[in-house]
C-alpha cells in the first residue's frame, strides 16, 4: 500500500493530465482482473491513476423494509461531470451514496445489483468496502472539516488516517497540490496551522474537496455541494468542479436546476410516482439534450416547471 | 376557573383588575409577612427559624393573594400566589445548602493546617495528628478504581454507540446500566467483600477491596456520560472519515474520540467527584486504621470520607480535638469535589467548542 | 450477477480484499468493545450471586442461631419498614420542592440567572453524604428540637408526633428532611429538562391569549413535565432508599416499628444497619446483614426499573 501511494503521488498532476489526454476514456482500457479467489482483491493491485467509468447494472437500494431505489442501469462517464437531478426523497442521494458503500453505513440498509468501476464489480463478496472508499471520494452536503483538526491535518487526514508512514515533506507535497487543486492554498497557505472551523462555509467546502482529493481517489462523489453556500463561493466551487474533471469521475447531486446546466456534462433524472414508491431513473443524456429536448414527458415538466 | 380569552369584558383597563399594585408590591408582602411571623412567634414564645421560614413564606404568599385580589382580580392573585411561593420555596431549599457549606468552613477550618496533611492518626488520642493517611488513602484507592473503571465503561460506551447496532448485547447491556446506577453504594461494598472473602477468608480487608466496589459505582457513570457524549458527535464526522476509506476502529480512535475528548474527560471527572467522598462502602471494605499504609494489597487502608466518619463516631478524650479533625476532613473532601466540578466545566467550555 | 445484504456496518461484512492488517485492527478493536461490554454484565451477575452465596447461609439457618434468636424475616422487616418511612418521607418533602426549584429555575429566574443556579443546585448533589450527614447531627438536628417539641405538645394525638420530643433532634423527622435534601437535586433536574424543553410554541400560544405566567405554567409546562416528575420522585426514591451514612450517622435507630417520627426511638433503616453493624460483626451475623442488603438491592432495583420505565414510555411519545 505505501508503495503504491508513493508511485501515485510521485506522478503530479500535470502528469496525469498529459496521460489522459493520450488515453482518454476509460473502457477501452484493458479489463481490470477479476478479484481472485484466494480473497486477493483489487485492492492489493495496482491502480491507474486515470479517472474511471462507473457503471450501474439493475441497482436496488434498501433501507430494511424500504425501497428505496429500484432498477437503476447508468453509466458515469470519465473526465465528465454527471449531475442527478430530481425531487426530495427520489433517491438520488441514496444511488450516489451506494457508490461509495456509504449507502450501508445506515442500519438496516442494503442493497442489490451490480456497480462496476472499470469492469469490478464493487459490490462483489470480497471486496473491502473500505478500500471502495479510497477510490472514490466523496463531498457532503455541509462542509464537515475534522474540528480538532487544523486545514494542514485536514487535507492531509486521509493520508494520516490510512497509513502512518508517509514522510513530512511527501504530505507537505500532497497537502499544497492538493489545497492548489481546491483553489484555497493561496487563502491559506499563511494559515496552516489553525482550525479548519474558522474558516468560511466556501472555504470549508473547499477544504473537503482538497482533503477527498488528497487521497487521489478516481471517481469523486459530490451531495449537493453547493446547498449551504452563498452565490459566490457557489460559483466558486463549479468553477472548481470544471477543473477537477480533468482529473476525476465526477458525479453530483444537485437541486438547483441552473447548477445541472452549468455545471455537468450529462444529467440523470430521477423521479418516484408517489411517496413511499422506489426512486426510478427515468432519463439520462447529455445535459444539453435533457434540459432542451428530453424524451419523457416527466423530464421535461420537472426541467421546466423547476428551469423557466 | 374561566379561560384567560373568555371572560367578556368590554372596557377591561390593559393593567387587568380596576387598579395597579406598585412595583415591589411582593418585597412589602413578604418584609411585612416576616414582621408578622416574627412578632407571633415571640409572642407564643416558640421563636425558632424553621418556624419563621416556613411561617413567613405562608403569610407572605396569603397576603400578597388577598392584596392582589382586592386591587386586581383573581387571576393575577393567583399568578403572584404561586410565584412567591415558587421563589420562597427555592430559597428554602437553599438555606440548608448555605448553612452546610457555611458550618463545614467554619468547623473544618480549625485544624485546617499542615499537620492535618503531614501526619497521620497514629496513637493521637486528644490535639494534634493529621489525616495524610488517608489522603493518601483517597488517592489510591480513587485512582485504582478509576483505573479500572475508565477503560471499561469507555469501551463499554464505545461499543453501545458505535458498535451495537440492535444486537442482544446492547440492549442487555443498556438495561444492566441501567441497574447498576441502581445500586446502593453499601450494596457495592458488600460485593466487594463477599467477592475477596472468597480469596481470603472472613474479615479481609484491603485498599483494593475499596477499590472494586468504587468501581461497581463507577463504571456505570461512566459509560452513561461517554455515551452520552459520543452521541452528540455528529455522524458527518464520521461519515467523511469513511469517505476517505478510514477503516471504522481508526474512525473511531481518530476521529470521534479525538472529537470528543473535552466531553469525555468533563464526565470522567465528574465521575470521580461522586465516587471520591464514598463512606458507606469503603467501611466495610478498606476497613479503619490510624496508620499510614500505601499498599493497597496489604492490610487496612484509611480513606478521608471513612477517617471522617471515624473521629465522629469514636472521637478521642477529650472528643473536641476529633470532631475538629473530622470537620476539616469534610472539608478538605468538599473542597476537593468542587474542585473536580469546576474543573471539569472549565474543560468542557475551553476545550469542548468541538462538539457545540 | 452478485448481490449482497446487509444489516449494520461496512466493517463487518465482507471478508478482507487487501488490508489483512487493518481488517486485523477492525476486529481487535471491536472484540475488545464487547470484551468490555460482556466484562460489565459479568461484573452484575458477580454481585447478584456473590450476594446471594454469602446470604445463604443467613436465609437457610435456624431462628435459634441468628442474632437476636429471632427469624431472618423478622430481622430484616423493621429494617425495611424504616428503610420505605425514610425514603417515602424523603420523596413526599422532596417533590414539591424540587417541582418549585425546577419550575423557579426554568421559568421565574431572571435568564441570566438561571444558569449558575443551576449549578447550586448540581452542587447539593456533589456533596458527599459524609457531609450531610455530620451537618444534620450536628445542626439541623438541634435546629428540629423547638419544632418536634411543639409538635409534642400540641399535635401529639397525630401518630407522626406522639412523642416524647427528642432532645437531640436525632429523629426519622431529620433524617426524612436530609435525606429530602439530598434526593432533591435528582428530582429537580429531571425536572428542570423537561420543563426547559416545553415547547416555545405551546408556551406563546398561551401567552398570546392573555395567560398569566402561572396560567402558562399550568395549562403547558406541568402537564408536559408530568411524566417527568414521576419518574424523577422515583430515582430519588432510589436513591433515598440506598442512603447509608446520612442515616447511620444522625438517627438513633432501633429496631422497632414505629410511626412516630420525632421520639428518641426510631426504626432504622436497612443500609445504616449495615454500616453501624458490619464493622463489628462475624461469622453469620455477617451473612444476615448481607442477606438484608440482598433485600434493599431488590427493591432498589425494583423502583430504578419503574422509573426507567416510565422514562422511556414517554420518551416514546
Amino acid at each position: 500500500m505505501e508503495e503504491e501511494r508513493k508511485e501515485m503521488m510521485e506522478s503530479s498532476t500535470q502528469d496525469r493530465a498529459r496521460r489522459e489526454a493520450d488515453a482518454p476514456v476509460a473502457p477501452s482500457l484493458e479489463p481490470a482482473p477479476a478479484p481472485s479467489p484466494s480473497g486477493k482483491g483489487w485492492g492489493s493491485h495496482k491502480l491507474d491513476n486515470t479517472a474511471k467509468t462507473v457503471e450501474a447494472k439493475g441497482v436496488d437500494l434498501y433501507y430494511g423494509d424500504f425501497h428505496a431505489v429500484a432498477d437503476v442501469s447508468m453509466t458515469i462517464p470519465p473526465n465528465k461531470v454527471t449531475a442527478l437531478v430530481g425531487s426530495s426523497g427520489c433517491g438520488k442521494t441514496t444511488f450516489l451514496r451506494a457508490i461509495n458503500r456509504m449507502h450501508e453505513l445506515t442500519p438496516g440498509a442494503y442493497a442489490t445489483g451490480v456497480i462496476e468501476i472499470d469492469g469490478q464489480d464493487i459490490y462483489a463478496r470480497n471486496v473491502d468496502p473500505v478500500e471502495v472508499r479510497r477510490l472514490v471520494g466523496m463531498v457532503f452536503q455541509a462542509p464537515n472539516p475534522f474540528p480538532t483538526m487544523s486545514i494542514y491535518e485536514n487535507t492531509a487526514a486521509g493520508l494520516n488516517l490510512n497509513s502512518s508512514k508517509v514522510s513530512k515533506s511527501e504530505k507537505d507535497e500532497v497537502v499544497e497540490r492538493s489545497l492548489r487543486g481546491a483553489h484555497l492554498w493561496d487563502e491559506v497557505k499563511d494559515r496552516l496551522d489553525k482550525p479548519g472551523s474558522g474558516l468560511s462555509g466556501g472555504q470549508q467546502q473547499r477544504l473537503c474537496i482538497a482533503r477527498a482529493i488528497a487521497v487521489e481517489p478516481e471517481v469523486l462523489l459530490m451531495d449537493e455541494p453547493c446547498s449551504a453556500l452563498d452565490p459566490v463561493a457557489t460559483l466558486a466551487i463549479e468553477d472548481l468542479i470544471q477543473e477537477l474533471k480533468n482529473n476525476f469521475t465526477i458525479a453530483i447531486v444537485t437541486h438547483n436546476m441552473q447548477q445541472a446546466s452549468r455545471a455537468s456534462d450529462y444529467t440523470a433524472f430521477f423521479n418516484l410516482e408517489k411517496s413511499g414508491d422506489p426512486g426510478r431513473l427515468i432519463e439520462i443524456g447529455e445535459t444539453t439534450k435533457i434540459f432542451s429536448n428530453p424524451e419523457k414527458k416527466e423530464t421535461e415538466d420537472y426541467v421546466s416547471g423547476r428551469f423557466g | 376557573m374561566s379561560g384567560p380569552a373568555t371572560t367578556p369584558s368590554a372596557a377591561r383597563s390593559l393593567i387587568g383588575g380596576d387598579g395597579h399594585m406598585p412595583k415591589q408590591a411582593t418585597w412589602i408582602a413578604v418584609g411585612a409577612a416576616a414582621v408578622a411571623v416574627t412578632a407571633l412567634l415571640l409572642l407564643l414564645g416558640i421563636f425558632a427559624w424553621g418556624f419563621f421560614a416556613v411561617g413567613t413564606m405562608i403569610v407572605a404568599s396569603g397576603g400578597i393573594y388577598f392584596w392582589s385580589r382586592t386591587v386586581e382580580d383573581r387571576r393575577h392573585a393567583k399568578d403572584r400566589v404561586v410565584t412567591v411561593s415558587i421563589t420562597s420555596a427555592f430559597l428554602l431549599a437553599m438555606i440548608p445548602l448555605v448553612s452546610l457549606i457555611w458550618t463545614v468552613v467554619s468547623k473544618g477550618i480549625n485544624r485546617f493546617d499542615v499537620a492535618f496533611f503531614t501526619e497521620t492518626a497514629r496513637g493521637v488520642i486528644g490535639e494534634g495528628g493529621g489525616a495524610a493517611h488517608a489522603i493518601w488513602g483517597t488517592v489510591i484507592i480513587t485512582g485504582i478504581a478509576t483505573l479500572l473503571s475508565v477503560p471499561i465503561g469507555l469501551m463499554a460506551a464505545i461499543y453501545l454507540n458505535e458498535y451495537g447496532g440492535d444486537s442482544w448485547l446492547r440492549r442487555a447491556l443498556t438495561f444492566f446500566v441501567d441497574v447498576m446506577t441502581g445500586i446502593p453504594s453499601i450494596v457495592a461494598g458488600l460485593f466487594a467483600y463477599a467477592l475477596f472473602e472468597i480469596f481470603f477468608g472472613p474479615g479481609i480487608r484491603l485498599g483494593v477491596m475499596g477499590s472494586v466496589a468504587l468501581m461497581v459505582l463507577m463504571i456505570p457513570i461512566v459509560i452513561r456520560s461517554s455515551e452520552e457524549i459520543l452521541k452528540i458527535v455528529p455522524n458527518h464526522l464520521r461519515e467523511a472519515s469513511y469517505a476517505l476509506g478510514t477503516p471504522k476502529w481508526k474512525t473511531i480512535t481518530k476521529v470521534v474520540l479525538p472529537t470528543a475528548l473535552a466531553g469525555l474527560v468533563t464526565g470522567i471527572m465528574l465521575a470521580i467527584a461522586r465516587i471520591i467522598g464514598e463512606t458507606a462502602p469503603l467501611l466495610v471494605t478498606t476497613g479503619v486504621t490510624d496508620s499510614m499504609n500505601i499498599d493497597p494489597f496489604d492490610g487496612r487502608m484509611q480513606n478521608l470520607a471513612v477517617y471522617a466518619f471515624n473521629e465522629y463516631k469514636n472521637p478521642g478524650v477529650p472528643p473536641e480535638p476529633s470532631l475538629d479533625r473530622a470537620w476539616t476532613a469534610v472539608l478538605v473532601l468538599i473542597l476537593i469535589v468542587m474542585i473536580l466540578n469546576l474543573g471539569a466545566r472549565f474543560v468542557y467550555r475551553r476545550y469542548g467548542t468541538e462538539i457545540r | 450477477m452478485s448481490s449482497f445484504d446487509t444489516t449494520t456496518n461496512a466493517g463487518q461484512i465482507l471478508a478482507s480484499a487487501s488490508g489483512g492488517r487493518r481488517r486485523a485492527g477492525d476486529r481487535i478493536f471491536s472484540n475488545l468493545t464487547v470484551i468490555a461490554g460482556l466484562t460489565i454484565l459479568l461484573l452484575l451477575a458477580g454481585v447478584a450471586i456473590f450476594l446471594g452465596g454469602q446470604a445463604w447461609p443467613a436465609i437457610t439457618a435456624s431462628a435459634s442461631e441468628l442474632p437476636g434468636g429471632e427469624s431472618l424475616v423478622n430481622y430484616v422487616w423493621p429494617l425495611l419498614f424504616g428503610t420505605l418511612l425514610a425514603a417515602a418521607l424523603a420523596v413526599l418533602i422532596a417533590v414539591p420542592l424540587a417541582t418549585a426549584v425546577a419550575l423557579f429555575i426554568s421559568h421565574i429566574a431572571p435568564r441570566r440567572l438561571a444558569q449558575p443556579l443551576g449549578y447550586l443546585i448540581d452542587l447539593l448533589a456533589a456533596i458527599p453524604s459524609i457531609c450531610y450527614g455530620l451537618w444534620g447531627i450536628a445542626v439541623l438536628g438541634p435546629a428540629t428540637v423547638p419544632v418536634t417539641q411543639w409538635l409534642a405538645d400540641h399535635v401529639s394525638w397525630i401518630p407522626f408526633f406522639g412523642g416524647p420530643a427528642s432532645v437531640t433532634g436525632r429523629t426519622m423527622f431529620t433524617v426524612a428532611m436530609v435525606l429530602a435534601l439530598m434526593i432533591l437535586p435528582i428530582v429537580s433536574a429531571v425536572a428542570r429538562e423537561v420543563f426547559s424543553q416545553t415547547p416555545k410554541r405551546l408556551q406563546e400560544g398561551a401567552r398570546a391569549l392573555g395567560a398569566t405566567r402561572w396560567e402558562v405554567i399550568r395549562m403547558t409546562v406541568l402537564p408536559f413535565g408530568k411524566s417527568a416528575l414521576i419518574s424523577g420522585s422515583m430515582l430519588g426514591l432510589g436513591r433515598a432508599l440506598g442512603e447509608t451514612m446520612a442515616v447511620a450517622i444522625i438517627l438513633s435507630g432501633s429496631g422497632i416499628i414505629s410511626f412516630n417520627l420525632i421520639s428518641t426511638s426510631n426504626p432504622s433503616t436497612i443500609a445504616a444497619n449495615i454500616a453501624l453493624q458490619f464493622p463489628e460483626s462475624s461469622g453469620l451475623d455477617v451473612n444476615v446483614l448481607i442477606a438484608s442488603g440482598l433485600v434493599l438491592f431488590a427493591i432498589t432495583l425494583v423502583v430504578n426499573m419503574g422509573a426507567r420505565a416510565i422514562i422511556a414510555r414517554t420518551n416514546i411519545q
